[in-house]
């Protein structure tokens, strides 16, 4: 009997959350993986016998505590491991270094210029004044500015006051913050290339966007807004990779009674009456649900795995229209050993943090430059990590595994599809960046994954390959996420829903999607909730 | 000649060398009258060491008293409320001791070494407490302290770094087991202890051989990402497991000035470690009639809700006050909000519902958050690799 009470599409970290609240609340739930295996973009994989690599997503931040502590991850075997800093190579042979300590922070800082360090308090504070306007609307469903509901209004009210409370200037800086560049809005503080280049990095990772495009100043943002334990914007990584998330997740599902079906290949969600009836699947087997919830993007919810005719017109217009343009690539290394590079002493905390070799803005924004003519970056935006210095579990004892998120890389090469001669270029760029530093890195690689646009659409389903499905720009944010008049998770049809990282509060291992949407859908079925509020902002 | 004296100034420990020049943050505290690190680069990144791989921890100034004699084990029986009969040779046992009104003194680790050779490892000082009580039996205790180092080495990749050390066979040790090993011609002994929770040695040498064992730890501990740390990331891993703080969640009875501020095993939640089938310790009349009559407190492990620390909190039972916060941590593996509570009986029951008062302040201003929590039933972090046997590699 494939009868469920309901049934999420895709077993990625927002689709394993949302059936865990809804299995806790008591429901028959089945999440459908149409891989072999389970996650999604947040997985570990054995891709080189001995090295573990965390092949999509990299590290964890943004992953909401709330919902970590209510469905027990740790006790099902997740362990968040912090890691501190990070770094940036420039040109001349010396580094600008991210220290966690704010004293020996301002001492690097102060190396390259006494008044940037002295000005990144003031960037600080007025960068988490922006974080504490968003973060309380985490773990909420947006408020529908066009509904006269009671809860629509309050929620409104309260995100009007929150923003009317800053007083006039405040406010005039956050318009600005909300619609500004990365580039411009750092030049404002800073006069370092390599150190405005280090922060900058944060406001394009995931976006087709250059330091210079406007919106950009909101993803430097949504990358700060994480926290581990309490550190704002403190980055950490899941002991084991990233498939340790999906693990704990999927255990805690099961827990209540889920059910995790892998090998399902969702072909249409069934609809009848006007109502979701169920799942088929590529090969004909059929699951039957009266609630249908997709983690899938939304273009391939709305224009894959359902069938037009269910669905109104405007639904599919916005849905083709939504902005979901793949700009990142990603290699997976195991090395032989520790790279050196060069400036660094290789004993230096930071090797263990996040590592750039873009030391200014402007090369970020030629880097932008070759997306637009169609192309992979010849000088790309690297942000490079070594899991291996932290997570023991990750490769053999002395060796090392390398993440290199690699930007830019478009969807589709000069408008054809990418071939494996390009591919191959696309490597070449990013290895021959890391060996401009690293003498000893070439000799090192005993292993390499090269990911473009084209294998992460291919083998996690994420459109055009972007990372966030689809981009946190404003005019797909909050209210508009993944479109207006749909940003509460459900869907035109009734009994299907929504909970990807394309809807509110969008991407980066939050689970936020996933356990907003159960805690909707758990309402329309008049349950009584078991999602978590946020903790209270301070 | 210099112009002051220094006779004030703090001891170092016989890896102070070391430790000096891996203390980044120059952030010393003063442990027992020895200038110990608080922190050696980030206190949060010492912490995930002991967690995810191997941190290590200088606790030479932990007080040892060795006890030896053919009354060694009859004189402990008399000194600690557990049966030390149960302590086989090469074994450890966890104690604690109580005055004669059953108020505990001190806890600590009781180390067999051999039929009538015992090793007490404890916070307090215990000089003249331990001489007093060796009146009538036949033992000498000698006060060792100072003439052995030692280092906790903790964390899932703790085995495997000693191994490389040349403690050969050592995931066979079992929890609380003993290994003699020697280290460049001196002896080197390791238990299976700890104050983490998680996979973790403690691992004693002569002071001569201390900085070379240093050495060759984080030498050998390189690929193995060993690190230093300091007591603030020590702290946070001890609430985490749920491990109790002298001076911290109980006053040393000895040391108490004021009536009703001291504190009985049962009290602290120890009870399990007093054994009333022997005839005679110290406390024990005092503690038969407490377990008749009834503990004036119960030790409750909270989990509070939320994630602000509930640091020196007031216990709320509706609006009645009935108890106090000891220890509070926001625990970064467990990931929970986690606090240490004596509570007025009859309340702090498992299960028992109550409400933590919690005070903190962002930019001077404070604010007061009533924030509900749960007796729990046991620490927070459990970690399966703690009672291992043989240990894991990592």
């Amino acid at each position: 009997m494939n009868q469920y009470d309901a049934i999420v599409i895709g077993a990625g970290h927002n689709g394993l959350t949302n059936g865990a609240y809804l299995a806790k609340a008591g429901l028959k739930v089945a999440v459908l993986e149409r891989n072999p295996y389970i996650g999604g973009a947040t997985v570990s994989r054995e891709l080189h016998k001995g090295w573990w690599y965390s092949n999509c997503s990299y590290v964890s931040s943004l992953l909401r505590p709330e919902i970590t502590r209510d469905l027990e991850l740790p006790r099902h075997g997740l362990q968040v491991v912090s890691f501190g800093g990070g770094a940036t190579f420039t040109r001349n042979g010396d580094y600008f270094g991210n220290y966690s300590d704010h004293d020996r922070h301002y001492r690097e800082m102060a190396r390259h210029s006494k008044r940037d360090a002295n000005a990144y308090d003031r960037y600080a504070a007025d960068t988490s004044l922006q974080t504490k306007l968003i973060r309380p609307y985490l773990m909420r469903t947006p408020p529908d500015p066009t509904s006269m509901r009671p809860r629509d209004l309050r929620d409104l009210l309260e995100f009007a006051r929150s923003f009317m409370d800053l007083g006039e200037e405040k406010l005039l800086d956050t318009i600005k913050f909300w619609t500004a560049s990365v580039g411009d809005y750092l030049n404002e503080y800073f006069e370092t290339d390599a150190i405005k280049a280090h922060m900058a990095g944060s406001g394009i990772i995931g976006t087709a966007l250059g330091v210079y495009s406007p919106g950009t100043a909101y993803v430097l943002l949504h990358h700060y807004m994480g926290d581990v334990d309490g550190n704002v914007g403190a980055w950490g990584f899941a002991r084991g990779g990233m498939g340790a998330i999906a693990d704990a997740l999927s255990k805690a599902f099961q827990s209540y009674g889920g059910e995790v079906i892998c090998d399902a290949n969702v072909d249409e969600i069934i609809v009848k009456n006007g109502r979701a009836a169920g799942v088929a699947l590529k090969d004909g087997t059929e699951y039957k649900a009266p609630i249908v919830v997709s983690n899938l993007d939304p273009k391939r919810t709305f224009l894959d795995i359902t069938n037009p005719s269910d669905l109104p017109k405007d639904v599919l217009k916005k849905a083709r229209n939504f902005k979901i343009r793949g700009s990142s690539g990603k290699l997976n290394i195991a090395l032989d050993g520790l790279p050196v590079f060069h400036g660094l002493d290789p004993r230096n905390r930071l090797m263990a943090g996040d590592l750039h070799f873009s030391d200014s803005l402007e090369r970020q924004e030629r880097a932008y430059d070759d997306w637009k003519a169609g192309t992979w970056s010849k000088d790309p935006y690297l942000d490079m990590m070594i899991p291996s210095l932290t997570d023991p579990t990750m490769a053999p004892p002395g060796k090392h595994m390398m993440s290199v998120f690699v930007q830019y890389a478009p969807p589709k090469v000069e408008g054809r599809e990418w071939t494996d001669e390009d591919k191959d270029g696309f490597e070449k760029s990013v290895i021959d960046q890391i060996s401009n530093y690293s003498p000893n890195f070439r000799d090192l690689i005993l292993h390499c994954e090269t990911r473009t646009p084209r294998e992460i659409e291919a083998e996690v389903g994420l459109t055009e390959g972007n990372i966030f499905m689809g981009e946190l720009t404003f005019d797909q944010l909050l209210f508009n996420r993944p479109f207006p008049g749909y940003a509460q998770y459900r869907s035109p049809i009734k009994g299907m829903y929504m909970c990807s990282s394309g809807t509110h509060p969008g991407g980066g291992v939050m689970a936020a999607p996933g356990a907003n949407a159960a805690r909707e859908i758990l309402a329309d079925l008049k349950k009584p909730n078991t999602v978590p509020g946020g903790y209270a902002d301070d | 000649m210099s112009y002051v004296s220094r006779d004030t100034m703090l001891l170092t420990t016989p890896f102070h060398s070391r430790v000096e020049a891996m203390c980044d943050l120059n952030d010393w505290g003063n442990w027992m009258g020895y200038t110990t690190p608080n922190a050696y680069f980030d206190v949060e990144l010492e912490y995930f060491a002991v967690r995810s791989t191997t941190g290590v921890f200088d606790l030479s100034p932990m007080n040892k008293y060795r006890v030896t004699g053919p009354d060694a084990q009859r004189y402990l029986d008399r000194l600690i409320t557990r049966d030390v009969s149960k302590i086989g040779v090469d074994r450890v046992g966890y104690a604690i001791w109580c005055d004669d009104n059953g108020q505990v003194m001190d806890d600590g680790t009781i180390f067999r070494l051999g039929e009538q050779d015992y090793r007490i490892c404890s916070y307090q000082r215990a000089d003249d407490w331990f001489a007093w009580n060796t009146l009538g039996f036949d033992v000498t205790i000698e006060n060792e302290s100072e003439s052995i180092a030692g280092l906790a080495v903790q964390g899932p990749t703790s085995c495997t770094v000693l191994t490389l050390l040349g403690c050969t066979d050592l995931n066979q040790l079992k929890p609380f087991g003993i290994a003699h090993y020697s280290f460049e011609g001196r002896p080197l002994m390791v238990s299976r202890t700890g104050f983490t929770g998680d996979l973790g040695y403690e691992v004693w040498v002569p002071p001569e051989s201390a900085e070379a064992l240093w050495d060759q730890l984080f030498e050998l501990g390189r690929d193995y990402l060993i690190k230093p740390i300091g007591s603030y990331a020590l702290e946070l891993a001890r609430i985490e497991a749920g491990f109790l703080q002298a001076n911290v969640d109980f006053m040393p009875a000895e040391e108490v000035v004021r009536v009703g501020r001291t504190r009985s095993p049962f009290e602290l939640g120890l009870g399990w470690l007093v054994d009333f089938k022997k005839p005679l310790f110290n406390g024990r009349s005092a503690l038969l009639k407490e377990q008749q009559q009834g503990s004036r407190y119960r030790f409750a492990m909270l989990d509070v809700e939320g994630n602000k620390p509930a640091e020196h909190s007031f216990i709320l039972k509706g609006d009645k006050q009935v108890g106090t916060v000891t220890s509070a941590a926001w625990c970064p593996t467990a990931k929970a909000n986690i606090a240490y509570a004596q509570i007025e009986m009859p309340h702090g029951a498992v299960g028992d519902e109550l409400v933590a008062e919690i005070y903190y302040q962002r930019e001077l201003h404070w604010t007061r958050l009533l924030a509900p929590c749960k007796v729990i039933d046991a620490p927070i972090f459990k970690s399966p690799k703690r009672w291992q046997t043989p240990a894991p590699p990592h």
